[in-house]
């Protein structure tokens, strides 16, 4: 998980904020959408705001209605309350094939009977483009996902990944303003998928088009997008950039979802810059920096990252220490997670990076270590 | 290897037997020099000359191919029609009972689907002829292509039209541009099973015919009732003929699709 927000080159970083712009204008905005499928609510009382150039991945399990909030955007799906303005203007009453918005489908849905020449221009043929310029077009489509070998070729004659690249040349090719793709990666195995991510990112970047992803896949979420939103159950949970979305998660289901975390559940009690947290018997209090009111006693959880957990063999000075034995070790090859089990019966994740080789690696199962972590290193969460 | 066994072999002879002996003696005795059906006087192909030039069974044979084209055809459209509903429009209040609807011909007896269809042309004064035993043919034989569509329809991926609509066509020219070409297969053998069925068919048409239109199966039915004539004998000669070498081509057509298609897939997964 850590590595996807480290490898992260985003040149727009600190620059491309336009959510934090309040006279920026937002290319979609979600109203109010409630989506509902008989008796069951898919989507429930949603707003958002998505900005030209953006690249939003809506990540979330199975069934949380992001699939459902994009099929809106394509013309798929009708809200049942609410609008959806695209570039200001409602677009429920415009029908698919009218809409400036291209889908790219989880099945690729390439038609099988064209060569990828033809299921490239196919929407352009629709627009009625003269041939000379379809021509181009086409080309540089097949120039931009280097395809040019395979233009010829029908869609069982290629491979999964080229068949990949097909289908975001054949959505793209109609410029639209916004490229919805559903699940994009799903089919492709881990190697290839991370290859595919940064052509994604490259292509986003050169054709300046605004994406919209839907995964499941959180590493991939963060790894292409300039804004996550997570979803649960048709809500929005969080919107927000990977980092903040990682760093500074604002609830308990957040911080579960994405990437390994540590949750204590305990009592809070205001001390000094944050809080004291009671959490069990005859362990020592932990203290956490926090700008949130918390009332005495209240029940608070606090989120810590493995990583930002240091294990040690003698009690080390710090503010934050607990005592237990390693119970399991998942060495990961760049990372081993401690799973180290407490007095009390808890089961903490300490991570470190094996910068030694692991003949000379300092801990082993059984043994007794200290855990420690700084005031800031945690989230108090209330929910 | 599987050791020799009597009991297959005796099994198998008899089944093969059993299916194909009538029609080797109907083979044979179309070539007989005799006009006696059961007696062999000698190898001659004058029959097959004979029928040539025997106009009622030219007539039987033109009308018949005439009401099978025209009839399979409307079937197709309004099969592929109903399968395409049935299939895609998913619950709507009283779906069960319009597809036990299309598919209940399938179980009728043709008795039935006759009498009521000649019931049906009487009632409103319609004149018998080529007409009404397409009519007749177009309503059994729909269900048929109905059910080969929609067997294909139901594994077809919805994504493929949602893209096509996508990247800019209207439904009608999503179906025609992506939908149709892709179930092409499965409506041409509609179409060919609506086709035999109806150059086969001889009941209904029985009841539907009238006096200036008959059908090669009516044609001979009558005439054996006379007799069986070498003549009958080329005649259905040519018609194994003629379906013997249809299924042989069809089944090397779709074999030599099926091996190209895994050549391809060996290939890209190759190259990939």
């Amino acid at each position: 998980m850590a590595d996807a927000a480290r490898g992260k080159p985003m040149p727009h970083q600190g620059i491309f904020e336009p959510w934090t712009d309040p006279v920026a204008k937002p290319l979609i905005q979600f109203q109010n959408v409630t989506k509902r499928f008989g008796d069951f609510t898919a989507i429930d009382d949603l707003s958002i705001d998505i900005f030209e150039k953006e690249f939003f991945a809506l990540l979330g399990p199975s069934g949380c209605g992001k699939t459902t909030l994009m099929r809106m955007l394509a013309g798929f799906e009708a809200p049942t309350t609410g609008t959806i303005l695209l570039a200001g203007d409602d677009i429920s009453p415009i029908p698919p094939n009218k809409r400036a918005v291209n889908m790219m489908f989880q099945s690729y849905a390439l038609f099988p009977h064209l060569s990828v020449y033809d299921n490239i221009a196919f929407g352009l043929k629709r627009e009625g483009m003269p041939k000379l310029d379809i021509h181009a077009r086409v080309e540089e489509m097949l120039r931009l996902t280097r395809l040019e070998r395979f233009a010829r070729r029908k869609p069982h004659q290629i491979s999964g990944g080229q068949r990949q690249r097909v289908a975001l040349a054949r959505s793209l090719a109609k410029a639209p303003k916004l490229l919805l793709l559903d699940e994009p990666l799903g089919a492709l195995d881990k190697k290839l998928r991370q290859d595919t991510q940064f052509e994604l990112m490259d292509i986003q970047e050169k054709t300046g088009t605004t994406f919209v992803i839907v995964t499941h896949d959180q590493e991939e979420a963060m790894t292409v997008a300039s804004r996550v939103a997570v979803m649960d159950e048709g809500k929005l949970i969080q919107v927000s950039t990977p980092d903040v979305l990682y760093e500074d998660p604002r609830s308990v289901y957040v911080a579960d979802f994405i990437g390994d975390v540590n949750l204590i559940e305990g009592k809070a009690k205001p001390s000094g810059d944050g809080i004291d947290l009671h959490w069990a018997e005859g362990q020592p209090v932990l203290h956490c920096k926090t700008a949130k009111p918390f009332g005495e006693g209240q029940t608070c959880h606090l989120a810590i990252r493995p990583e930002k957990i240091a294990i040690h063999s003698q009690e080390p000075e710090a503010r934050n220490k607990l005592c237990g034995k390693i119970l399991d070790i998942a060495y990961l090859g760049n990372i081993s997670t401690y799973h180290v089990e407490l007095p009390s019966g808890h089961v903490i994740k300490a991570q470190s990076a094996n910068t030694r080789r692991i003949a000379r690696r300092t801990f082993t199962w059984d043994d007794t270590v200290w855990l420690s972590w700084t005031d800031t290193a945690g989230v108090a969460l209330e929910r | 290897m599987r050791r020799f066994s009597w009991f297959n072999a005796t099994s198998l002879t008899l089944g093969f037997a059993f299916l194909y002996l009538p029609m080797l003696i109907l083979v044979i005795y179309s070539f007989n020099e005799s006009r006696l059906v059961t007696v062999w006087a000698g190898f001659s192909t004058k029959w097959y000359g004979e029928l040539l030039g025997n106009e009622l069974f030219l007539d039987a044979a033109w009308v018949t191919l005439k009401v099978a084209v025209i009839s399979s055809t409307i079937a197709t459209v309004l099969g592929t029609m109903a399968a395409y509903v049935l299939v895609r429009s998913g619950r709507f209040s009283g779906r069960t009972l319009f597809s036990g609807m299309i598919y209940a011909p399938l179980v009728m007896p043709e008795v039935i689907t006759g009498l009521s269809l000649l019931l049906l042309f009487i009632g409103i004064g319609l004149d018998r002829g080529v007409l009404t035993i397409v009519l007749a043919h177009t309503t059994f034989s729909m269900c048929f292509v109905s059910v080969v569509v929609s067997s294909r329809l139901i594994s077809f991926d919805r994504s493929l039209e949602e893209a096509a609509l996508d990247l800019g066509c209207t439904p009608w020219e999503a179906f025609r541009l992506v939908t149709l070409p892709i179930i092409a297969p499965a409506v041409i053998s509609g179409w060919l099973l609506a086709f035999t069925l109806s150059l086969d068919d001889l009941v209904i048409a029985s009841f539907t015919a009238g006096p200036s239109a008959t059908t090669l199966p009516m044609r001979i039915w009558s005439s054996v009732r006379l007799g069986v004539s070498p003549e009958i004998n080329a005649l259905s000669t040519l018609l194994i003929g003629i379906v013997t070498l249809g299924v042989i081509s069809a089944s090397l057509v779709s074999k030599r699709n099926l091996m190209r298609q895994q050549q391809d897939e060996q290939t890209a997964a190759r190259t990939a």
